[in-house]
């Protein structure tokens, strides 16, 4: 095998650069390349950080990515007023800190946050409902960039309705800040018995399902057809101990984000290894005992369920 | 026990491969095998590496791999198997993994082929892309290849033969390798397991079958099995 590809290219006459444009439409940003990288990122823990001494220990944690944001969900829930994009210089250092994907976060319907995150070079959007919504009515329409997009979904619909905008990756959308895993598990649990009720279907039922689910139709066939969303399905809000990502992963999700749950507990570093070491032993509950030992207080939290609706972050989006 | 050397399947008819589920697009690889009829299995424990004959470590996130690989003590065993004739097969990540060195000085990569590797050599996740790839010994169309914040392969050692290259570019990039093999061991830049072409697979399948049909590798794996202290 001694002729590399090249040889026999310029054999005929052609050099290898010509031949490659020829051959080759090298597509930037297109679909398979961006839902590609949240694939890379399955079985992995993608953690909050606020500056880029967090993000090396995430890093050194074992993230597989970073969420770079000026304020974890906790803060911005305590401070109330409006959350927006992070200063570009925040974002910039962050990137500069570290070798794994960044992410950042744009309010929903804020395409112009979007459009400077995409000139950072930002790896993923967020359009995330933790940032105040910039919009009522529309959420970005996220075909129109090269950077690709995870949203929050609670249900089927939501998240094909995302995925129909361009959206790569779906996370749930939990309950952001409050260190309390049960909406989390609820809308976990939700878009997969939405998937099991669309694939024992019979196919003359899609139509009706796809106005009941207010979801695009071809995505609900897809959906019937492959028995799991189109995108790589990720769960977040309230994750905060090993035990939780690890339930996460057995109800089924494909990798966990955490929030606050890594710089609001009392050892960020060890919080972090053990929710890294928990989302790759979900199964193994003798790994899982050790993996939670000594790990010092979680975040401190709040209930989900008494929080009044209106302030919930998880009604925001549609 | 007929057929079986501590563990070591020899009469199944074809190689056991086993692909890393430490973390990244483990599934996708599995479900590529599964399309050649193969039924691999994650491998999560360092034991379950005296089980197979060839292991694929998948694309993900190698900075996340080699921790993983480091805290759950795979790296001297994965040395132990790789030389005594196991089948590697590293994508993306997993190249980066297996590689001698890198041009970044983080993470640590394991050494088990001779090439040297730079991270995310296209620029970040923005700059990624597909494109046709010729790859040597190869028929058939050229391979759709997916390049995802994908390394390249920047020098390699004597024993390394170059499978696939990208061209030089006008602006001055030069032709780097993006897919070699050394003896039993693959490395790619790309992700054949995002696309629905099977061919790496059936060739590391190959290797594998080399692997399990090998009579010298049985030998030492015995020997090494017997040498491992329990973990369980």
């Amino acid at each position: 095998m001694a002729t590399s590809p090249t040889a026999k290219v310029s054999g005929n006459g052609t050099s290898g650069a010509q031949r490659w444009k020829e051959m080759s439409k090298p597509e930037v940003g297109d679909w398979r390349v961006k839902g590609g990288l949240a694939q890379m990122l399955k079985g992995g823990v993608i953690m909050d950080v606020v500056t880029p001494d967090q993000a090396k220990v995430a890093e050194d944690a074992g993230a597989v990515a970073v969420m770079a944001l000026e304020r974890v969900p906790s803060d911005i829930r305590r401070d109330g007023g409006v959350a927006r994009m992070s200063d570009p210089d925040l974002i910039s250092g962050i990137i500069d800190t570290v070798s794994i994907p960044v992410m950042a976060k744009a309010r929903i319907g804020h395409f112009v946050e979007a459009q400077i995150l995409e000139a950072l070079g930002v790896d993923y959007c967020d359009e995330s409902e933790v940032l105040t919504p910039a919009d009522n009515e529309y959420h970005i329409d996220k075909w129109q960039y090269k950077m690709p997009y995870v949203c929050g979904a609670r249900n089927i619909g939501e998240a094909l309705r995302r995925i129909g905008e361009g959206a790569a990756m779906i996370r749930t959308k939990g309950e952001a800040g409050t260190g309390d895993i049960v909406h989390a598990v609820t809308h976990a649990r939700q878009i997969l018995a939405d998937i099991r009720t669309i694939q024992n279907a019979p196919t003359e039922e899609l139509m009706s399902l796809a106005r009941d689910y207010q979801a695009p139709y071809e995505l609900v066939v897809e959906v019937a057809r492959t028995g799991k969303l189109p995108v790589v399905n990720f769960a977040a809000g309230g994750i905060a101990t090993p035990a939780d990502a690890a339930l996460l992963m057995q109800i089924g999700v494909e990798g966990v984000f955490v929030g606050s749950g890594i710089f609001k507990s009392d050892n960020p570093a060890k919080m972090a290894d053990a929710i890294v070491r928990a989302t790759t032993h979900f199964n193994d509950p003798d790994m899982l005992a050790e993996i939670s030992r000594g790990l010092g207080d979680a975040m401190p939290g709040i209930e989900a369920n008494k929080i009044p609706e209106e302030q919930q972050l998880q009604t925001r989006g549609w | 026990m007929v057929g079986q050397v501590n563990g070591v399947a020899d009469t199944s008819g074809q190689p056991k491969i086993g692909v890393l589920a430490l973390q990244g697009d483990f599934a996708e690889h599995i479900h590529m095998l599964g399309e050649i009829g193969i039924c691999a299995v994650e491998v999560r424990k360092v034991e379950q590496l005296s089980e197979i004959d060839g292991l694929i470590i998948p694309g993900g996130e190698s900075t996340t791999i080699v921790k993983l690989l480091g805290m759950f003590g795979f790296i001297d065993e994965l040395h132990r198997h790789v030389d005594s004739g196991m089948a590697l097969w590293g994508t993306c990540a997993g190249m980066i993994v297996i590689a001698r060195d890198l041009a970044d000085p983080y993470p640590t990569p394991l050494n088990l082929i001779d090439i040297g590797v730079a991270r995310n050599y296209f620029g970040r996740q923005v700059d990624s892309f597909e494109a046709e790839l010729e790859i040597d010994g190869m028929d058939g169309a050229p391979m759709r290849a997916v390049f995802i914040r994908a390394p390249i392969v920047q020098d390699t050692g004597d024993d390394v033969e170059t499978l696939a290259v990208i061209p030089a570019t006008d602006d001055g990039r030069p032709e780097q390798a993006v897919a070699v093999k050394s003896g039993r061991v693959l490395a790619t830049s790309f992700h054949p397991e995002l696309t629905e072409d099977t061919r790496l697979h059936t060739l590391f399948v190959q290797l594998a079958e080399e692997a399990r049909t090998d009579a010298s590798r049985r030998a030492s794996l015995h020997h090494l099995t017997e040498e491992t202290p329990s973990t369980v």
